[in-house]
Parts: structure tokens; sequence; C-alpha cells
């Protein structure tokens, strides 16, 4: 796949300045538009001449896409804002400290400078069956490459599978979904807003699409309520190399405690289903209890239940466990 | 685009041109019709009506000097570099945003500019590789650093380590071992030759504080 080629093939650019404008476009070209957010999602598709839009609509020029404000306590970051600016931000760091791990571990620098953190939850599957251009249900087909006797499946889904077995890649995207973010979604009709948990779909739902954008949808901003805010969080990403690579699994929680006992808590795993998993029967069990060990092997246990490993990702159960417990104990870094 | 002599690609004749000729074309003339080859094809067709069309004839801020440059739509920043600004310092590795060897400075971040399309980045002040030394020739500090302590060995890394971690010096200007590891580590070496680049920058980085 990485093959060098000496151009990209060619395409027409549009810079617009209005979302409307954007939109517009959008509605012009239809199927052969392509959203232009920071690029890194985008340029293997078009570098490997996997996919070869007529019209790029650059979201670059529009103003007000960009940055983080203050809003009635919680905070709006533009779809726009660079992931080094969210990692950056005081607030975000004072806060939301959640974002912030789950932001920093995304990527390399260079791509944290350029990759935006609406690009980020939004891009696309990263199963290279699919990213290489086969024809798998994911790209309108009817046979899935990944889950076939010899199928390469190692970084694959354990959960909620559905003909397709690849996963979400997103690292900020279980953060969000901890901290109970608003996706602000523009319609070319209306602005709709949807819980960042309700913004990511499985195959079952749409098996061609990561999220709940509909084609010419643009999101907007990212709504974070202060309800979490200096919360007890936990992030952990599990990944073969530190930098470059993603999640193999990742969990984000935010734990209130109240006294001893777990008060309220949110509990987000990536990297094991083509959405973030919110572990909602986890957080049920252990609210209450106390955070200890007893408690922490009870989620790590309950939390991989109906989990169905392929070929070459039984490794994930196990890890998968041992990212909740982690994340019910509490302390970052420590071993298993 | 009707008052530059560029070619509807559409209608231009093709003309058999091997890729150096072309390449060198390129440089020389900064001509688009040596660039029609790469629209055989092509179902774009200017718009130039539409809202935020694109000229292709623009302007790049690039190491302080304004560089008129004929850009294709579809064009990386390293490409434009490279091939049509003569900027040869700029390495592609991968073309792929995995190895860092591209990076440039873009208003003083670090990017790659194998993963830029040079249009998004036209109203923003580009340093290369070229662009560190001033103006009487004088090395930048993390270049002597480098210098100094012989940090690489085939180089061929060299400028996108330097790029990468000027930036990050501009905004970190004393920070530990760990922390330029950290600032630096969107860059590969297939040396193998880290510990030497780490001193190196980590030299440059202090000449940086005392210049």
């Amino acid at each position: 796949m990485a093959v060098i080629r000496d151009v990209i093939p060619a395409f027409e650019l549009f810079q617009p300045a209005s979302i409307e404008d954007a939109q517009s476009l959008l509605a012009r070209y239809g199927p052969e538009g392509w959203v232009l957010a920071g690029g890194l999602d985008t340029f293997d598709w078009l570098a490997d001449r996997i996919k070869r839009p007529t019209a790029v609509v650059d979201l670059g020029q529009i103003k007000g896409l960009s940055g983080v404000r203050v809003v009635d306590g919680g905070l709006e970051i533009g779809a726009m804002t660079t992931l080094t600016e969210v990692v950056q931000h005081p607030v975000v760091r004072e806060k939301y400290r959640l974002l912030a791990e789950a932001a920093e571990a995304a990527a390399s620098p260079q791509i944290r400078n350029q990759g935006t953190i609406g690009g980020n939850v939004s891009q696309d599957a990263r199963c290279w069956y699919y990213r290489a251009g086969w024809p798998c249900y994911r790209a309108g087909g009817n046979i899935c490459y990944a889950d076939t006797p010899k199928g390469l499946n190692r970084e694959h889904a354990i959960l909620d599978a559905d003909r397709c077995v690849a996963v979400n890649p997103s690292d900020t995207a279980p953060a969000l979904i901890a901290l109970d973010a608003k996706m602000v979604i523009r319609t070319p009709k209306e602005e709709r807003v949807v819980d960042a948990e309700d913004y990511f779909i499985g195959p079952a739902t749409d098996i061609t699409r990561m999220t709940v954008l509909q084609p010419g949808d643009l999101l907007t901003a990212i709504r974070i309520p202060s309800t979490w805010a200096g919360a007890q969080f936990y992030f952990e990403k599990v990944r073969d190399r530190n930098v470059w690579d993603f999640a193999l699994v990742n969990v984000a929680s935010a734990t209130k405690v109240s006294g001893s006992a777990i008060g309220d808590v949110r509990l987000v795993v990536n990297g094991v289903a083509a959405h973030p998993v919110r572990l909602k029967a986890v957080e049920a069990a252990v609210t209450g209890k106390p955070r200890n060990e007893a408690t922490a092997e009870l989620a790590g246990q309950l939390a991989v239940q109906g989990a169905q490993p392929l070929q070459h990702n039984g490794y994930k159960v196990p890890l998968m466990t041992n990212l909740v417990k982690r994340a019910i104990r509490g302390v970052a870094g420590e071993a298993a | 685009m009707a008052d530059h002599e560029l070619e509807d690609p559409g209608t231009s004749t093709p003309v058999k041109l091997s890729r150096r000729d072309v390449i060198k074309g390129v440089i020389a003339a900064g001509a688009a019709s040596s660039a029609s080859y790469l629209f055989r094809g092509s179902t774009a067709s200017a718009q130039a009506s539409a809202p935020g069309a694109v000229e292709r004839l623009i302007t790049l801020d690039v190491n302080g000097q304004q560089r008129r440059v004929d850009v294709m739509k579809q064009e990386t920043l390293a490409m434009t570099l490279r091939y049509k600004l003569g900027l040869t310092g700029t390495k592609l590795g991968c073309d792929r945003a995995e190895c860092g060897a591209c990076t440039v400075l873009i208003d003083d971040v670090p990017r790659y500019s194998c993963s830029i399309f040079t249009h998004t980045v036209r109203d923003k002040k580009i340093v290369t590789i070229e662009g560190l030394a001033g103006a009487n020739g004088k090395l930048h500090p993390v270049q002597q650093g480098v210098l100094d302590e012989q940090g690489f060995q085939c180089g061929f890394c060299t400028s996108g380590f330097l790029m990468a971690a000027v930036g990050f010096l501009k905004t970190n200007p004393n920070p530990t071992r760990a922390e330029l590891a950290h600032g630096v580590s969107g860059n590969l070496c297939r040396c193998m030759d880290y510990d030497k680049i780490l001193t190196a920058l980590m030299r440059g980085a202090e000449y940086m504080r005392k210049a």
C-alpha cells in the first residue's frame, strides 16, 4: 500500500469560506465530492487511488470552525481544532485532562499538529483489506476478507461485529464519550446535536459508515458539558509501537468518588468494535462499590462478556479485561 | 486563469516526455504546460465561478521570500518545494506521514509536507531546512549542535529531524532529553542513530538558549 507514486490523480479543489458554501459544493458533487479537514485520513485514500473524488472541499478556510471556547461552564471545541491545540488548551488540561491525554496519545507530533479533533472522531476504519480497496462489505461488496480462515485479523473486533470486523481507530472518541460530550452536526437543513455515544455507529446500523454523518453533513463542533469537570480520569492506550500506531485497545473513564465508593462512573473502550463501546453494564455494577481490587476484578470480567475473538485477536480479551480493571482501580501506569 | 499561459487539461495535446524531462522543465520554467501530462483522463475541470474555487498560480511565503508558483490542485507541499522551487533539502521518505523526513515548519509548527496540499498553506509562513541558516550563512544553533556532535550517520532524515526539533524548541526551549525525544518522536532514522541524534539536538537546544 505504501507505494510512492508520482502524484495524486487530479481533482478540483475548493476552499469555501462558509459552511453554507461547503455544503452547496458537496450537494453539487454528491458522491463525487470529498470533505478535507486535517487530511491525514484523506491522503492515504487519495494517494493509494482507492478513492477518486472529482472535487475536494477543504474546510480549512471556514472561520469559526477552529478553536476552543468556554461556553456555559463547559467547552465548545471547533471541529477543525488540531489535536495539539486541544492538548495544550489550559482548561482542557485543568478540567478535562482525560481528553488531553487521549489526544496526546494519537499518532505523532506532526500529525497532531495537523490532524483535527473532528477528523479524529470521524475517520474511517483502518482495516487494511478495506483501505487497500478490496471489495468488502464496508466497501459495498459481499465478503469480509479479514474474517476468513486465512484472514489477518489481529487488530480487528471482538465485540458487536456484523459481517464487517473492522474497529473504530479513534483515541479521542472514548474520552469524549466518557465526558458525555455532544456533537454539533450541521445538516443541509438544520443544526442538530447528538450525544457522542450516539455519534458512532456499527455495521448493523450502516456498514459503510462509522458515524451518523450522512453525505453532506458536517461535524462543526464538540461540546463538553461541565458535568465531569475535574472528575478522576483514567486513559490508557495499548499499541504495538509508541508513535503513529492506532490503539489495539484503549480505555477512558471518568469517575466521581463518594466516600470510599464509586459514586458515578462512565467507562468506554475503543479498538474492540466498529464503534467505541460504552460499558454500561460495568458502570451499573461498580457504582456504589468500593474502589478496590474485587470491584476491579468484577468490572474486568463483566466487560468482556459476549466477546467473540477471531483467529488472531484473542489477546484482546484479556487486554480489555486488564485495561478495564486498571481504569476502575484508577491508578495510571501500574501493572495489572 | 486566462491571464496565465495555462493549458486547459481537457484540450491539451498529450506530449511524450520522460519523467526527468518533465521535472526539469517544471523546475526551470515553473510552467504548467510541462505538467499537462498529469491531467490525462482527468474528469476535473475548472470551476472558476464556484465559491472557494482556487487559482493555480499562487504566491507562497517560503523562507521569508514570496515565491510565485504554479501549483496543481492535488499537489503536495513536498512536491512543490522539491520540484517547483528547487528546495531539495526537504526529503521524501515514505510520502505517507509515517517517517518525518519531509517535516517543515508551517507558521512555526512542524508538519509533514508530504501530507499537505500546497493550496492549503498559501497564506502561511513556510520554513524549510534551507531557511534555517542566517542570511550571512551562519548556521542555526540546532544545525551547529548537530555539526559539533556529528549527530547523524547517512543523513537522509537530518533535515526532517532538524525542522521537528526547531519547531519543538520554539515552544519548549528547555526540554529534558525525554521531552525532546517525545518532541521528535514523529521522525524515523533507519540508521537507528537516535542516541546520537538526541545528544546533538540537546546540544543544539543548549546553543539556542545561549543565542
